[in-house]
């Protein structure tokens, strides 16, 4: 079993472990990124000396290569301080007359330097080529990071070259029929594992053949072959078949894809013999080369997987996770609640403790936290990531929680939720988001003409906070301070908010419902106060439309992700991202904290998802088993499990200890864009564009799983059909796509979305 | 060829990038338009794919001119200006020369400008809420309905709505008109328009009443007439409504005092008016209505009236609709109808007046389709070829061989042996469908185009320059003149109608069925399986071939004669509304039966419709069944 890379494996070339050299992603918000443009797509790597003792060599080259390209971008600060800390100002002096240096860069580096498109694909390209590998080593938050862009990343141009190898256009097909034979030949149990090597090899020898101008020859090859590949997968061959030319090959990301990120495969090690033995003897080395070369193949020891098996873990846009890049320990645990004390009458608190506006939060230990009581062993440290402090406000909150909670419903099977719906009337602008606040006192919407609108649905209306003069007039000592600060003349049941100038994508409120996120097409995320319903702050970082954002349970921090293949980690005082999660390849579409605050959580339109762990900035979870773009995610109350939501109409769930699948529910026929657990985790609610919400009996879907003594080092599971069995109801709106689910604290089940006549 | 149909996608043919480079004036050899060709579908898809991710994140189902400009802007691409528009855009071919091109009509920017009805009171945005589903199982409302509240109203609005409708529905006419006609011209009413839509719903409510149906009626036509008002998907509910008038038996239809045929006609009207303004609103509305129009009148267990909407309805749909629906049915149809009007008993007195009603509303139908079809045939010939193309496409072919002389014999042989039914897709060319249609009206029909011509000059020689006849080319335009003028002649027909002249339709007959068989043998109809004696006979001579039509539809002419004849009126009723009918009986009988032999009584049908034209036409020219098309 733990055999995991042998033999196969040194077949690898050697520039594998280039690309794969330990790569922290860790942007530092204290660290300005110095001569960086702020407009240049260029993703903030952080180079770290890698901790395994790499050849000396590659490092040296690497580093060359790295000096020379902060000289070409005029990135003179940057350069000077990796040169120091390298200590090779004497072999840069060198190498400066010698023109471009040895590595990577083959002089592809000065063949355009025009490019602009390029050079933002490289970046990209580097981000995702980052976390290919998963780090070991955490690295402390303290090492200063040096920012480089794209370094140890040939240029586009040396990329595709790989595919500049000559061979008989006329072969291909004869080797890819050959090959197909052959595995139509094997035993059952072998064919169906061997059978994934058919996808991958068909892209490359395709996309060969269009790099080598063949193109009638590739147009042959695509008709005859094409229909063979799994359904799953038509999208991208949609894509692949409209490509015929070299030119195109370069501004194609989904081609990019392909090339830098090896396709990878799970494969007996028996079934990999077969096939190693297969392609010696024929001397098809066509094949052998590619296989080689553009795919990772990750042979275990045991018995073969079943068509099935592979089916659910299958479709993704880069094969199946690397096992052991679901290895790391997560810490999935809730932190422990600080205790508070339910005073009985909670009035005369409220008076006493409301004094002064809540201002500007800052993290610090959580000292409330007593650790007497009984830790869950799968939590990670109280104060691993730092939070903010409890203010006497949001422990009234939690009071009132706590009581809320007393009344709660308990639901099952026996006993489902009521729904409310939230329709939203008259929005010929488009609703785009929708988000209640947890204690669903206020549902905002983003529309598609940049705005956002914030409603009370309670009878209590939205006040805005009067003026700076007005505000000095204020005797600030009365018992009810915060009700005089509030201008009774503004109160209305909506506020609309403008700042954005692009379709507001995602908002988030923060969780004490003083602040609101919002994302938009313009590539920022804004900041709005929910005190004087204004913008507090425009964070720049992205440089495509962000598509998601979410606040963490606990406030203060932020994540965001979009278009650009990168999440961000924010915090609200920092104008600057804290972490850079890169390493998906394709949009983030959605995004999630965990519910103890330590991971996030980012479904893409590459149809995996990855959890990434705050602290380290590492990737230490990858999901694959969509065959669409994700578009909804929910971590389970107790945070053990995740539930994903794509645009195939299925939802997945999975364990996150184990890193396993772990259900697939089947019966929307639209993209799910809502998911959520009800408070107590016994019910999950999916709402979709199919104009219905369905209700699924979370606990079972567990427990059956839990019971069943699946093996998580193989990570192989059958998935039970019961699909039928965990749907408790299916509920249709009114003509109305559900974009939002929200559990009210007494488990009154609430959905959103615009009435679409 | 084969392969391009595998990828399914758009492909810019080498051509057109071709015609894009003279446009700019460039030349470009083959080669080059072939890459460029290649290289624009390339991008074209690139770009598709980029703005489909706009779409979903936006969680709608259709891509948007917006999308795809976002997509275009995001990779550094000048964005497309001038496709925002909400409605589509008609893409139209060019006669001349295989062209296709999107039309591009000029605005008046000053007009829009300075226009003074900008639109308003378009409904804010809000959040309404309502509990769905009570522990997951009590479904409170029913599944998949439209919202009650779309909007809250202010309170300016909601007075209007209470007044506006108060007014139409209540008792004052004058008052009534103020409201419709604001109704009609109001900019500011959209966001009433889901209660008023939901008011006309009401429908079904007041089916005992005619005065309040036809008062929502009007109600409908103020809102399809108002400019400032989308529709919508309101069209449905609307057009469900006028349905309803239009095919229900309605409550009101038992009593035969009511006039419920003037509702009809009303509706019938309003029917087509929907849908000549607003068909494109919902797709497949036209087909959609024609099928349940079909349904009824396929239906024989429905009530006359039913069936009677369902004509009417059909007829205000156009000649087209005619021809696609009725005229295939007119066979099946015809031996219910005709049973009924066989039936002479006492009690099936009033089943069979409203069977007449029927029979007039088919006559004045069918006679709209053979004119009209006459009149596409005719146009051809007068060298507009707009619009033909535009109105009558697919009709000339088969008239194009007129002149040909051919199986005169045969045809004869082959009509005898029609057993194929013909199948309708096919449009059936004019002189069949004359012959059809002549088989069961006999000289009704022919009566009707005669008088089209009884009133010019050549008054009774017109009878053999009927449609027949106009399939010789000379006599084409002048047929295509007269034919709209057939409308406006109904004032005088009844004198000429009443007097037993007709007998020069004759040899139109006899020329109408000859000329046709002569080269459309293939096309045999249903309607000659059924009747063939008649048809054959027509077409052999003229004499005997009405006698036998005529006794089988009325095997007791001479008893029957004062009552057919009455019920023939069925304008009558609608003039002095409420009226009975024998109270007419007196006005229209004195000159008929001293006019009339007995072997006359083909003719009497046809007064039927004659006889209301006029008095129709008279009553409110806005009822009648002929649509100036």
């Amino acid at each position: 079993m733990a055999a995991v890379q042998d033999g196969p494996i040194e077949l690898e070339p050697e520039n594998e472990i280039k690309t794969e050299t330990s790569n922290e992603v860790l942007g530092n918000p204290g660290d300005a990124s110095g001569g960086v443009p702020p407009t240049a797509p260029v993703a903030a790597v952080a180079t770290e000396k890698p901790a395994a003792a790499a050849a000396d060599s590659t490092e040296r080259q690497t580093l060359l290569a790295v000096l020379q390209f902060l000289k070409k971008s005029k990135l003179f600060e940057s350069e000077e301080i990796l040169r120091r800390e390298a200590g090779l100002l004497n072999e840069i002096g060198d190498s400066q007359g010698s023109g471009v240096g040895g590595a990577g860069l083959g002089g592809g580096g000065d063949a355009e330097p025009e490019s602009g498109d390029a050079s933002s694909l490289l970046s990209r390209v580097a981000g995702a080529a980052a976390t290919a590998s998963a780090n070991a080593t955490p690295a402390p938050a303290k090492v200063t990071p040096v920012v480089t862009g794209g370094e140890d990343q040939p240029d586009v141009n040396v990329v595709l070259a790989a595919y500049s190898q000559q061979g008989d256009p006329v072969l291909y097909p004869v080797y890819y029929s050959g090959l197909k034979r052959f595995i139509d030949s094997v035993l059952d149990c072998h064919r169906a594992e061997l059978s994934q090597v058919f996808y991958p090899l068909f892209v490359h020898m395709y996309l060969e053949l269009v790099y080598n101008q063949y193109e009638k020859e590739a147009k042959a090859f695509f008709e005859k072959f094409h229909g063979d590949q799994e359904c799953y997968y038509k999208d991208d061959l949609r894509i692949l078949s409209g490509l015929t030319k070299k030119e195109h090959m370069k501004g194609n990301e989904t081609l990019l894809d392909f090339r830098t990120s090896k396709f990878v495969l799970r494969i007996s090690r028996d079934s990999y013999q077969l096939l190693k033995r297969h392609l010696q003897e024929r001397q098809n080395n066509q094949i052998w080369n590619i296989i080689q070369e553009h795919l990772y193949i990750d042979i275990f020891d045991g018995m073969p997987r079943s068509k099935g098996q592979i089916d659910s873990m299958s479709g993704s846009l880069a094969g199946e996770a690397k096992r052991e890049a679901n290895k790391a320990k997560v810490f999935y645990g809730l932190l422990k609640e600080p205790e508070i004390e339910v005073p009985l009458d909670d009035e005369d608190e409220e008076a006493e403790n409301e004094e002064g506006k809540p201002k500007k939060k800052k993290p610090k230990k959580d000292s409330t936290g007593s650790k007497s009581k009984k830790q869950d062993p799968n939590a990670p440290q109280q104060s691993r990531i730092p939070l903010p402090e409890l203010k006497d406000s949001d422990k009234l909150d939690k009071i009132m929680n706590m009581k809320e909670a007393t009344k709660r419903v308990r639901l099952g099977p026996e006993s489902l939720p009521s729904i409310c719906f939230y329709t939203f009337l008259n929005a010929y602008q488009g609703l785009t988001a929708v988000d209640f606040t947890d204690d669903s006192s206020l549902v905002a919407g983003g529309f598609a003409d940049s705005t956002v609108r914030v409603w009370s649905v309670t009878p209590k209306k939205l006040r805005g906070v009067k003026t700076a003069g007005d505000l000095s007039l204020i005797d600030k000592d009365s018992d009810d301070v915060l009700e005089r600060i509030m201008d009774e003349k503004t109160a209305s049941e909506s506020k609309n908010l403008y700042g954005h100038s692009g379709p507001v994508y995602g908002i988030s409120f923060s969780p004490d419902r003083n602040y609101l996120l919002s994302c938009s097409e313009d590539a920022t995320v804004r900041l709005w106060s929910l005190q004087t319903f204004t913008c507090l702050v425009g964070y720049k970082g992205h440089n495509y439309p962000v598509w998601d954002t979410q606040f963490s349970p606990y406030g203060y921090y932020f994540i965001s992700g979009g278009h650009d293949r990168v999440a961000r980690l924010w915090a609200t005082d920092h104008y600057q991202p804290l972490r850079i999660f890169s390493g998906h390849l394709a949009d983030i579409t959605c995004t999630r904290f965990h519910p103890n605050s330590n991971y996030v959580a980012t479904g893409s339109a590459d149809r995996t998802i990855r959890l990434w762990d705050i602290l380290t900035g590492n990737c230490v979870r990858i999901f694959t088993g969509h065959k669409g773009p994700i578009h909804s995610l929910a971590f389970s109350p107790n945070g053990k499990f995740l539930a994903s939501g794509a645009t195939d109409g299925r939802v997945l769930l999975w364990d996150i200890g184990h890193g396993l699948m772990i259900g697939e529910l089947k019966g929307h026929t639209d993209t799910v864009y809502a998911l959520k657990f009800s408070r107590d985790g016994e019910i999950l609610a999916s709402g979709s564009m199919d104009n219905t919400v369905r209700l699924w009996d979370a606990l079972k879907a567990f427990d059956d799983i839990e019971t069943d003594d699946f093996t998580a080092a193989t990570g192989h599971i059958t998935l039970p059909e019961n699909s039928q069995e965990l749907l408790l109801g299916s509920y249709m709106t009114k003509s109305t796509p559900v974009i939002h689910l929200h559990f009210t604290r007494r488990n009154l089940l609430l959905g959103a979305g615009a009435y679409n006549p | 060829m084969a392969d391009r149909e595998e990828r399914k996608f758009a492909e810019v043919p080498r051509d057109s990038v071709k015609l894009m480079a003279e446009s700019v004036g460039v030349e470009l050899s083959d080669d080059i338009a072939a890459m460029l060709a290649e290289d624009v579908c390339y991008r074209l898809r690139e770009a598709a794919q980029n703005s489909s991710q706009f779409m979903r994140h936006a969680k709608r189902r259709r891509l948007t001119v917006e999308d795809f400009n976002r997509a275009l802007r995001w990779s550094n691409v000048e964005a497309v200006c001038g496709y925002g528009s909400q409605d589509a855009l008609p893409f139209r071919p060019l006669k001349e020369g295989e062209l296709y091109f999107v039309e591009d009509r000029e605005i008046n920017l000053v007009e829009l400008a300075l226009a003074t009805n900008i639109p308003k009171g378009c409904a804010e945005t809000m959040v309404r809420v309502q509990v769905s589903y009570l522990d997951g199982k009590g479904n409170v409302e029913p599944q998949g309905a439209v919202p009650t509240a779309v909007q809250s109203l202010t309170d300016d609005l909601l007075k209007y709505y209470q007044q506006v409708t108060r007014a139409i529905l209540g008792e004052d006419q004058q008052l009534m008109k103020v409201a419709l006609q604001d109704l009609q011209t109001n900019s500011k009413i959209a966001a009433l328009l889901p209660y008023f839509v939901h008011v006309v719903s009401g429908v079904k409510s007041v089916s005992h009443d005619l005065e309040q149906l036809s008062r929502l009626l009007h109600m409908v036509k103020s809102l399809v007439q108002n400019p400032f008002l989308y529709l919508g998907s309101y069209i449905k509910s609307l057009v469900s409504s006028v349905m309803y008038c239009i095919l229900e038996p309605l409550a009101a239809s038992i009593n035969p005092l009511n006039d419920h045929w003037t509702l009809r006609d009303y509706a019938a009207l309003l029917l087509s008016h929907i849908f000549w303004a607003h068909g494109d609103l919902v797709g497949g509305l036209y087909h959609q209505i024609l099928l349940s129009l079909q349904k009824v009148l396929s239906d024989p267990v429905r009530p006359l009236c039913s069936h009677y909407g369902a004509v009417v309805g059909l007829h205000a749909l156009g000649w087209k609709a005619v021809e696609r629906v009725l005229f295939p049915h007119l066979s099946a149809y015809w031996s219910n109808l005709q049973a009924v009007l066989d039936d002479d008993s006492v009690s099936n007195a009033q089943v069979k007046a409203d069977g007449h009603k029927v029979y007039g509303a088919i006559l004045v139908a069918v006679e709209k389709l053979l004119k009209m079809k006459a009149q596409s045939r005719s146009v051809p010939a007068e060298g507009s070829v707009a619009v033909r193309e535009r109105s009558f496409p697919g009709l000339s072919p088969p008239q194009e061989p007129v002149s040909e002389p051919g199986f005169g014999i045969a045809s004869h042989l082959l009509q005898g042996a029609a057993g194929v039914p013909a199948e309708e897709p096919v449009p059936v060319p004019l002189p069949v469908m004359y012959r059809e249609l002549y088989a069961f009206f006999g000289d009704s029909l022919a009566v009707r185009f005669s008088t089209g011509p009884g009133i010019e000059p050549r008054a009774s020689r017109a009878a053999p320059h009927q449609p027949p006849d106009s399939k010789k080319e000379g006599m084409g335009p002048d047929t295509t003149r007269k034919m709209p003028q057939l409308t406006a002649s109904m004032t005088i027909s009844p004198r000429q109608d009443s007097s037993p002249k007709n007998e020069p339709s004759l040899p139109a007959v006899q020329n109408s069925s000859a000329a046709p068989s002569r080269f459309q043998r293939s096309s045999s109809s249903s309607l000659q399986r059924s009747k063939p004696p008649p048809s054959k006979a027509a077409q052999r001579s003229a004499g005997p071939p009405r006698e036998v039509f005529q006794k089988s539809r009325f095997p007791l002419p001479p008893a029957t004669a004062p009552f057919s004849f009455l019920i023939a009126g069925r304008q009558t009723g609608r003039r002095c509304q409420g009226r009975r009918f024998q109270t007419s009986f007196p006005q229209l009988h004195p000159p008929n039966p001293s006019a009339q032999p007995p072997r006359g009584y083909a003719h009497k049908l046809p007064v039927i419709g004659r006889m209301g034209k006029p008095i129709k036409r008279w009553v409110c020219s806005q009822y009648s069944l002929h649509l100036p098309l």
